[in-house]
């Protein structure tokens, strides 16, 4: 019996599996497909102090082994969620969920993080400083080592629940974004959001992308992510949620050992809606055949 | 919705770069005309969204123009591969509308969903009339299929080397003057030009580049005039009312 269980900053989850915010929505449509109570946990979509309504269309363009997406931080705003959306998945998940933030100023995450604060189902605040398609959209903020450090003091003022900066890959050296959040007592780092990319349809001679670029998701930056992780976890001593391409078991375990205690699953989830599941249920075989007794043992194997 | 293999039964070329095929498989969760698949391709990281023309048991019916590199790698299945199936998605249009003349207008391959929408009304006892507009006589296909379930059909061409010469408003226009409702399908322009109509209220079938296709990506959206709405989870069909024109 392999033991699939982690450790997120007392959070114990059944297994590492996390669905990533933007690709999961609320879990309701994927609770048509498979029992979403198996995974081990989800972060829902980005969340802002008031509704948006997002990018103009077309919103999504593919690319070799990936997708880019440029959708714009589209929710109903932190009242809405907590009034009805977390409530809805209180009755579709009965395990914590992980609350994924977004702002355009620091007062606007510590809004949204004041409020998460004191909803019971929400396990981790996740807080974006790193969303690609929205101007000053946290970019700004994921990109200098001073706004990544401003936000995480902020916010770690108004909650006692454990705070997970989400970075962004488009920097010059993500490391020490990541240890500015960690000296402001950031409690994990989830990494990496999307590349910045773009898609041109050759017909029109115009960008795909109403937003002109998107960000770049799925198996093609799998490696990129790989790579961030790994040198993250030699930076800091805070977990880590890995993501970035994870389609398949031996990429979870991939991960793991290049620093990760849980690994969120991104754009695979809207590939094939059962990508989640299918990833856990085949867990624990390749866990047998490397010979991995318990999931927890190999975090950072690879260092 | 549900994920499931199809085994592709048969294909055949109906008109310039259009395909028909049937694939067999599980389409319990097919349950409205208007509703679309999404089908998984080799190769590629999105799946390509289809229009269900037709269901019968197990048998799933689908029409689609080689436009690119998904739809030219399905022209080239042979009988007996395989495909990755999600189904059961979209609204689809409502058939319990108070309507005694309908006109069913479609627009190229904007066609095929209306295909199985005629049947599920006639079974209804609501003989819908039938306006198909294409570019030309090349791209013309299922005149024949709708006119053997007993519809009237009227087609336009642009070059008018079939049919009358202009639109599918024209068809509605000159031959079904008299229809009390609209269920279209096809390009943008067309879906304006059916909403301009003197038609008291109709169904209007949208397209947009999607990511996931059953409402979890927000890649897909519109506004209507009661809220912003996801075209392949709450549309691909709005109401004429909700529509912001």
């Amino acid at each position: 019996m392999v033991d699939l269980s982690v450790n997120l900053s007392g959070l114990e989850l059944d297994n590492p599996i996390i669905p990533a915010s933007g690709t999961f929505g609320y879990g309701r449509e994927f609770a048509e497909f498979f029992d979403i109570g198996i995974l081990g946990s989800f972060s829902f979509k980005g969340t802002t102090a008031n509704a948006r309504f997002g990018n103009p269309t077309p919103r999504i363009a593919e690319t070799p082994s990936g997708m880019l997406n440029a959708v714009g931080l589209q929710n109903p705003g932190v009242d809405e969620v907590i009034k009805t959306e977390l409530p809805n998945i209180k009755k579709i998940f009965g395990k914590p969920v992980i609350a994924n933030v977004g702002g355009f100023s620091v007062e606007e995450y510590v809004t949204c993080c004041e409020k998460l604060d004191k909803c019971d189902n929400v396990g981790i605040i996740e807080v974006n400083i790193s969303c690609p398609n929205v101007h000053n959209g946290g970019m700004s903020f994921g990109t200098t080592t001073e706004g990544a450090a401003a936000v995480t003091k902020a916010v770690k003022a108004v909650t006692k629940k454990p705070v997970y900066m989400k970075l962004s890959p488009n920097v010059t050296d993500i490391t020490e974004i990541a240890k500015a959040c960690e000296a402001e007592g950031a409690d994990g780092i989830s990494l990496i959001n999307t590349l910045l990319g773009m898609r041109i349809d050759l017909k029109k001679r115009a960008p795909i992308i109403k937003n002109v670029t998107g960000g770049l998701s799925g198996p093609a930056i799998f490696p990129v992510a790989l790579q961030m992780v790994y040198r993250v976890y030699k930076a800091v001593s805070i977990p880590l949620i890995g993501m970035g391409g994870v389609s398949t078991a031996e990429d979870v375990i991939e991960m793991m050992m290049a620093g990760a205690t849980a690994v969120q699953v991104g754009a695979a989830n809207l590939k094939n809606p059962l990508a989640s599941k299918e990833i856990i249920d085949n867990l624990p075989e390749v866990c047998e055949k490397l010979n991995i007794q318990s999931l927890k043992d190999i975090i950072g194997g690879a260092h | 919705m549900k994920k499931s293999v199809f085994e592709l039964k048969s294909s055949r070329l109906i008109a310039e770069d259009v395909y028909e095929i049937v694939l067999e498989g599980d389409c319990s969760d097919i349950t409205a005309p208007g509703q679309f698949v999404n089908i998984e391709l080799d190769g590629l990281y999105l799946r390509r969204p289809i229009s269900v023309c037709d269901v019968n048991g197990n048998l799933l019916t689908l029409i689609y123009k080689v436009v690119g590199s998904g739809t030219k790698q399905m022209s080239k299945a042979k009988v007996g591969d395989k495909f990755d199936v999600l189904t059961g998605l979209g609204n689809g249009y409502n058939i319990d509308v108070k309507t005694e003349k309908p006109v069913l207008a479609g627009g190229g391959v904007g066609t095929p969903p209306l295909y199985m929408l005629a049947k599920k009304l006639i079974a209804k006892g609501v003989i819908p009339y039938i306006a198909l507009g294409f570019a030309d006589k090349k791209s013309v296909f299922y005149v024949e299929e709708f006119e053997k379930l007993g519809c009237k059909v009227s087609v336009a061409t642009v070059d008018g080397s079939f049919g009358t010469k202009g639109f599918v408003t024209d068809c509605i226009k000159n031959d079904f003057a008299d229809a009390d409702y609209v269920f279209t399908c096809g390009p943008e322009p067309m879906l304006k030009a059916l909403y301009d109509l003197d038609i008291p209220d109709g169904q209007f079938s949208f397209e947009e580049r999607m990511g996931c296709g059953f409402g979890a990506c927000m890649g897909c959206f519109c506004e209507t005039k009661y809220g912003s709405k996801r075209i392949c989870k709450d549309g691909p069909v709005l109401s004429k009312e909700e529509i912001i024109w």
